[in-house]
């Protein structure tokens, strides 16, 4: 999986669930939840089909490692190698 | 050929906009089915029909208010083979020509019937995956927008979720923003429940170390579709107290309580663009909590969607709010009238709290109880919470 192809995958999961925003407008840096105002059941929601589209169990103990989109995206990197 | 009416949803709705047709006239429909979304001031709700048969004609275009009652669409049965040539329902006129307005509307029955209760099936397994629908997705802004401006949605496919963005070029954009049908309805409700609802408040600390830790073990070795959220334990811990305090699960009307025959838990969840809805997790004091988990998880992906079921609006019984991992510490709740009481657990943190003699962190929140004086009060009160935080402290029983 290439860098860009997991960004286009976390942009269309995070489009699902938070469609009226706009990816360019964001803190990439910043804590994920607040920039797109999800709660947790929505953060579940996204690591479900993140899990389910890369086959990776997302353990919840790894969560601190996906708390901005960058971050995530540097997750992604790190176990779809 | 029966008519299929615009539903109610409460006494406080009085009206509703079909915008969206799910199925072709002529296409056979069976019990349950959602055939149609139509517009609230509480949201779009999805329709469903309740019996078996065809469906004969839309009797209302797409885009039109109609008052609660009207017919919007003719339903045969399946046996008959072809619609006879008998008087249909008067297509109302051109939205265009004529003005809406309740002299063009066939007049709502006297008693418009009531959303049939239907017992939601429990999940056959744990997914709370729907099976893919090849519907539309929109979101609840869009689908408004294009209602009013008649814009059809069809020409966009299903590939990408349709939102405001996607509308803008067709129309003209009104740069005011009135008060929303959303907030008028529940500026509404709210008015109606400090005006006529004698609130009292109680509120406590409650220790969700356990509870937390529950959780975090049994999410440990689950796929992430199977995890649970600490809403599930509050909604079970209260569905279990509202059955030994009867008199905060309920309505008040026509000036008297009547406590309700099962905890329909409304659970309070904001929408996207403004506004928010309680619907009801039905019968919440039943089944596993992964299964608990499975309805909420659908229930919130619909609303977020702007889609849910005419019945889960209209029959929750008490209200939860729960203020997440990112909320703050509590708010006083206002309770939604015709229910009786409000709970709202604030955001866990680490406090530090007294356990035999010495001081140590344990996370913890705030719960606070609204409820209604003309039912119980706060002696009553007291001990429904306790009951609540109780249960809480041993989440594996729950």
């Amino acid at each position: 999986m290439s860098p860009a192809n997991l960004r286009e995958a976390l942009i269309k999961h995070l489009g699902r669930i938070a469609p009226e925003i706009d990816i360019d407008t964001i803190d990439t840096k910043a804590d994920l939840r607040d920039e797109f105002d999800i709660d947790s059941i929505d953060f579940l929601n996204l690591v479900t089909a993140l899990g389910r589209e890369f086959s990776l169990p997302m353990p919840e103990a790894d969560y601190d490692q996906m708390q901005s989109f960058d971050s995530l995206l540097t997750y992604l990197e790190n176990h779809t190698a | 050929m029966k008519p299929f009416l615009m539903p109610s949803l409460g006494a406080d709705m009085e009206d509703g906009i079909m915008v969206e047709q799910l199925v072709e006239p002529g296409s056979p429909v069976k019990r349950g089915d959602i055939i149609a979304a139509v517009e609230t001031q509480k949201g779009t709700i999805e329709i469903e029909v309740f019996e078996d048969g065809i469906l004969d004609s839309w009797t209302v275009p797409l885009g039109r208010k109609v008052p609660v009652g009207t017919p919007i669409a003719m339903i045969r049965a399946s046996d008959i083979p072809d619609p006879p040539s008998e008087p249909e329902i008067q297509e109302p006129a051109d939205p265009i020509q004529q003005p809406e307005g309740p002299e063009i509307q066939p007049p709502p029955p006297e008693n418009a019937p009531p959303i049939e209760p239907e017992i939601v099936p429990p999940a056959s397994n744990l997914s709370p995956r729907r099976p893919e629908r090849t519907r539309q997705r929109v979101t609840p802004a869009a689908r408004r927008r294009a209602a009013q401006a008649a814009i059809d949605l069809r020409s966009f496919g299903t590939e990408k979720i349709i939102s405001l963005r996607d509308l803008s070029p067709l129309e003209e954009l009104d740069e005011t923003t009135p008060m929303s049908a959303m907030r008028q309805a529940i500026s509404d409700a709210m008015s109606r429940s400090k005006r006529e609802i004698p609130h009292y408040y109680l509120s406590d600390t409650i220790d969700l170390t356990a509870a937390e830790e529950f959780v975090a073990v049994q999410n440990a070795e689950r796929p992430p579709d199977q995890r649970l959220v600490a809403g599930v334990l509050f909604l079970r811990a209260i569905a279990r107290a509202v059955k030994k305090y009867p008199e905060f699960n309920g309505h008040f009307t026509d000036g008297q309580f009547v406590p309700a025959d099962a905890p329909h838990v409304g659970m309070a969840i904001n929408l996207r663009g403004g506004g928010l809805v309680a619907p009801a997790i039905h019968d919440t004091d039943t089944g596993s909590l992964d299964h608990l988990m499975v309805r909420l998880r659908d229930l919130v992906e619909r609303v977020r969607q702007g889609r849910f079921r005419a019945r889960e609006l209209s029959d929750p019984t008490i209200t939860l709010t729960s203020l997440g991992e990112r909320g703050v510490a509590g708010i006083t709740g206002v309770i939604f009238p015709p229910q009786v009481a409000i709970i709202v657990i604030g955001t866990p943190s680490w406090q530090p709290a007294v356990l035999d003699g010495g001081v140590i962190a344990r996370r913890s929140a705030t719960i606070t109880l609204a409820a209604d004086h003309r039912v119980s009060d706060g002696h009553r009160g007291a001990r429904f919470l306790r009951n609540i935080i109780s249960q809480l402290q041993t989440p594996d029983t729950l």
